[in-house]
């Protein structure tokens, strides 16, 4: 038996509520059931066109990319103590908007003491500033990376020495094959050489910022 | 024998006479101007009596206003016309356009501007009308502001034209890549990057925006459809709701106009 408190409100059985039609243990009236079948069929339709859409527009968030080595040059072109511009290829198909300028210098013991880089044959930075973006350029003269857009300052071995970067530049994987230097997929550093996923300019790696901003779902974990 | 004068004929019972012309159609005594007048009012007339329109023609167009309005008023109406003026230099710029990221973009810019009759006027109104929009934005919200017409009962209505704002903006955000020269590129580089700066969803955002890690083949089409297809569609519907809000609640007089007092209290006052 229902309580008291109970039998004041509306029963649920369509039966008590004295409703034409009813039967027997029927606790949802036939008006209501075509509702929401109604409902449910508008919703079914609408995610129907609209989650495809939602997940074609986003997909590109969680694709990986295969990882892409470029050869740059033979071995003998790189000098151990100055960089060499070369020019690589990090989006195909859009002729000069894909290409970017890496900075190749011979992994040299005195200089990259940081045992981050111990294995690396050569060293490649990457001339997208960790600022917002920019092409940075090597200045001989300053022994500087410098940015023109808002003033970012790297030195030799691309940690930030002046201007609003929050991280140093990003680097390259190289490897030798067949006497030529080949560049390969991009990962980010901290202030430390300590290597991450490759992340957006801006976005800074050390302590909480690499957890604020995470690498991408279908980046290669490091 | 003499011709006798014709008697007028006897009133016809009421009957048996010619119906009047009905509201909006000509008995034919009219000339040809009468005629296409006639024609005219019966377009209006057919469509509005299968929609009612003119009902809401009159809702929205013949409002009362406060005592006090002034030129201030008018910067809305001056947005939405440079939102329409954007629209339609928009439709015909895109007959031109091609989103190609390997060279066509910035070809068929050039062909516009410089090979196009009228093509560097329809895109010059085009650039610098986006300029105009944002500016008219401020200034009108500016107006809201310091009038008070934002407060009750016209919060949302604020909230609605916030929303605008930001889609407005993202249009300038968009539209700035399309010419795809080395200002738009890397703009847009720097642009993105700002925001990816978001902590947690930023670097999503950023990818989101580039249609992936790196500014890549498809960025500019994926721009190009956001700038043209996106929110334009957002804007037009959220400036219907802007312009329903306004009709509904009305305008609110400029904060130095006092409330008139009825003369009998005036004089009870005295």
């Amino acid at each position: 038996m229902v309580s008291d408190k109970r039998s004041k409100q509306k029963s649920k059985y369509t039966l008590d509520r004295q409703i034409p039609g009813a039967f027997e243990g029927e606790t949802v009236t036939r008006r209501r059931f075509m509702t929401g079948t109604a409902h449910t069929a508008g919703a079914i339709a609408a995610s129907a066109f609209a989650l495809p859409a939602l997940g074609f527009a986003i997909g590109p968030i969680f694709k990986s990319t295969p990882a892409h080595w470029e050869p740059v040059g033979p071995e003998g072109m790189f000098s151990d103590t100055n960089y060499v511009p070369v020019v690589m290829t990090v989006a195909p198909s859009i002729g000069e908007a894909g290409k970017t300028t890496v900075y190749v210098r011979k992994f040299n013991p005195e200089i990259d003491t940081d045992p981050y880089d111990k294995d690396t044959p050569y060293i490649a930075i990457s001339s997208r500033c960790a600022h917002l973006g920019c092409p940075v350029r090597w200045v001989d003269a300053a022994e500087r990376f410098i940015c023109p857009c808002h003033g970012g300052v790297y030195d030799l071995l691309g940690r930030r020495v002046g201007g609003p970067p929050v991280r140093p530049l990003d680097r390259f994987y190289t490897r030798i094959k067949a006497g030529s230097v080949e560049v390969g997929p991009r990962f980010s550093v901290n202030s430390e050489l300590r290597r991450f996923s490759p992340r957006d300019p801006g976005e800074p790696v050390d302590g909480i910022g690499q957890y604020l901003y995470p690498s991408r779902p279908g980046a290669q974990k490091l | 024998m003499p011709k006798l004068p014709k008697l007028p004929a006897p009133p016809l019972p009421p009957p048996l006479r010619e119906p009047p012309p009905r509201p909006g159609e000509s008995n034919g005594k009219g000339g040809p101007i009468e005629e296409a007048k006639a024609a005219g009012i019966n377009v209006v007339d057919w469509v509005d009596e299968r929609t009612s329109l003119s009902g809401a023609g009159r809702w929205l167009m013949f409002r009362k206003v406060p005592k006090g309005t002034n030129w201030f008023y008018t910067l809305g109406s001056a947005t939405m016309f440079a939102f329409l003026s954007q629209a339609v230099t928009g439709v015909f710029l895109a007959m031109y356009y091609r989103p190609d990221p390997a060279g066509g973009a910035y070809e068929s810019i050039r062909y516009v501007t410089n090979d196009v009759f009228l093509g560097q006027f329809v895109r010059g109104m085009h650039k610098w009308g986006s300029s105009v929009m944002v500016i008219l934005i401020f200034l009108h919200m500016g107006r809201t502001f310091f009038f008070g017409a934002y407060k009750y009962p016209r919060e949302l209505n604020w909230v609605i034209g916030v929303v605008l704002l930001i889609l407005t903006m993202t249009m300038s955000f968009t539209g700035y890549l399309l010419p795809f020269d080395q200002r738009a590129y890397w703009a847009t580089i720097v642009g993105v990057n700002i925001n990816g700066t978001g902590p947690l969803l930023g670097p999503y955002l950023s990818d989101f925006l580039r249609g992936g890690s790196e500014f890549g083949a498809t960025t500019l089409s994926r721009f190009y459809a956001i700038h043209m297809l996106l929110v334009p569609g957002a804007l037009a519907a959220l400036i219907g709701a802007h312009l329903y809000l306004v009709a509904k609640l009305g305008t609110t007089a400029p904060p130095w106009q006092k409330a008139e007092k009825r003369s009998e209290l005036r004089e009870a006052e005295v």
